[in-house]
């Protein structure tokens, strides 16, 4: 039997010194050994032992949040491919950004993965944060992780707004200084942020640079460390929202 | 264990050392590190919102000059587009206008068949003088300060600003 065969197989490679170095367990034989590799695995370890059934149906989250989080994982590996070709400095990024729509191989559909998945995210975020809404998720335990979800929603928009100037086109010229004008309504402390974050007086080639860096290195590397605050604390607050009438 | 811990608990609460001072010299020491570490870390965070504010910015000088008068003919509005303001001649002189829409800054346009100054972005108008007609910009469109320079050419100066009815007259 050609099953039996590839099953023995790969328990004698599971019986080796190598593999047991590498994920610290033999062959599982039992249950027990079996539950031992689902919790001790490094990818599985922010997932609960045990879940409500009803947390499990398609209609306890749409998998909107699930999907949120796929699509900011895409968008970071279309990011840094797209980053192997753009310079952030005018005028070369308009003209990057053309080269990758027309010249680069599979450039444009590289490029407009990661424009619509950013548009879908944004949907996404926003349908996740409602959703959750209407189940009552902010209410305790889960106030705590509601708010975390807040600063993840800011934080994607202002992902997708740093991200908007980056083709260095009149859409994005227009759209930074229509929206740094917005900041700079603010009193007192408008000017100065404006000031800041363009790294001048009007959008430039600081303004360009800035914004790239905020977009690829800032902002990613605080979402991902919020987006791991929200996910380990779903399991610490006993998982998701279950209405009353449902438990 | 638990006897020992208990008796070293009573000498601690009632030993003639903790009585002499409150604080003692571990204490001394935590707080004037973590004060040290605190200075530094306030340091830390002025130098490097300093070093966020960039001193030498390569932008277009607030000061230029506009060439002749005599370039201008009486009741004109001339846009200088490298430097977004409208050169205005009246029968009483020279305004500076400038063409950043006060609404959210985008770059208004002279409508030389209407006699109006417009702005694409969301519809806001202005009189020739830069007078508001119609929101949703918040205020009229600045004047800046205008001279002549001794060889007789206008001179703008964009970091200064001047009330509506000041006019250079040549």
């Amino acid at each position: 039997m050609a099953t039996s065969t590839i099953y023995a197989a790969s328990e004698r490679l599971r019986a080796t010194r190598v593999w047991k170095s590498i994920f610290r367990r033999g062959p599982a034989l039992t249950n027990r050994t079996r539950s031992i590799a689902i919790f001790g695995n490094l990818f599985y370890h922010l997932m609960p032992a045990k879940v409500r059934e009803q947390s499990l149906s398609v209609r306890a989250t749409y998998y909107l949040g699930s999907i949120s989080f796929y699509l900011f994982a895409l968008l970071a590996v279309t990011g840094i491919l797209l980053m192997l070709y753009y310079h952030p400095a005018a005028p070369q990024a308009y003209l990057d950004m053309k080269d990758l729509r027309f010249v680069v191989s599979n450039g444009v559909f590289l490029r407009n993965l990661h424009r619509v998945a950013a548009h879908i995210v944004v949907v996404a975020v926003f349908w996740h944060m409602f959703h959750v809404f209407y189940r009552g998720g902010y209410r305790p335990p889960h106030e705590f992780n509601w708010v975390v979800g807040v600063v993840l929603l800011l934080l994607t928009l202002f992902l997708s707004y740093t991200g908007y100037l980056l083709p260095w086109d009149q859409l994005a010229f227009w759209a930074i200084t229509v929206g740094t004008n917005i900041i700079s309504a603010m009193p007192v402390l408008g000017q100065p942020i404006r000031f800041l974050l363009l790294g001048g007086n009007l959008v430039g080639e600081n303004a360009l640079l800035r914004f790239y860096v905020l977009h690829c290195v800032i902002l990613p590397l605080i979402a991902a460390i919020f987006i791991g605050v929200h996910f380990w604390r779903i399991r610490k607050d006993g998982g998701l929202t279950i209405p009353e009438n449902r438990r | 264990m638990g006897e020992g811990e208990e008796s070293g608990a009573v000498t601690r609460t009632a030993g003639p050392e903790t009585e002499r001072s409150g604080l003692g010299r571990r204490d001394f020491l935590n707080e004037i590190s973590a004060a040290a570490l605190g200075i530094a870390g306030l340091g830390a965070v002025v130098v490097t919102t300093r070093y966020l504010s960039p001193n030498a910015l390569f932008e277009p000088p607030m000061t230029f000059r506009a060439g002749s008068p005599d370039l201008y003919p009486i009741n004109s509005v001339t846009y200088i587009q490298d430097q977004q303001v409208y050169i205005v001649r009246t029968a009483e002189g020279f305004h500076a206008v400038s063409a950043v829409c006060t609404h959210l800054g985008c770059i208004t346009q002279w409508k030389p068949d209407t006699e109006l100054i417009a702005c694409p972005c969301h519809g806001s108008k202005f009189k020739p003088d830069g007078g508001k007609l119609e929101g949703p910009a918040p205020r009229s469109l600045p004047h800046f300060a205008i001279s002549l320079t001794p060889d007789g050419q206008l001179l703008v100066d964009k970091l200064e600003t001047v009330n509506q009815g000041q006019a250079l007259r040549v």
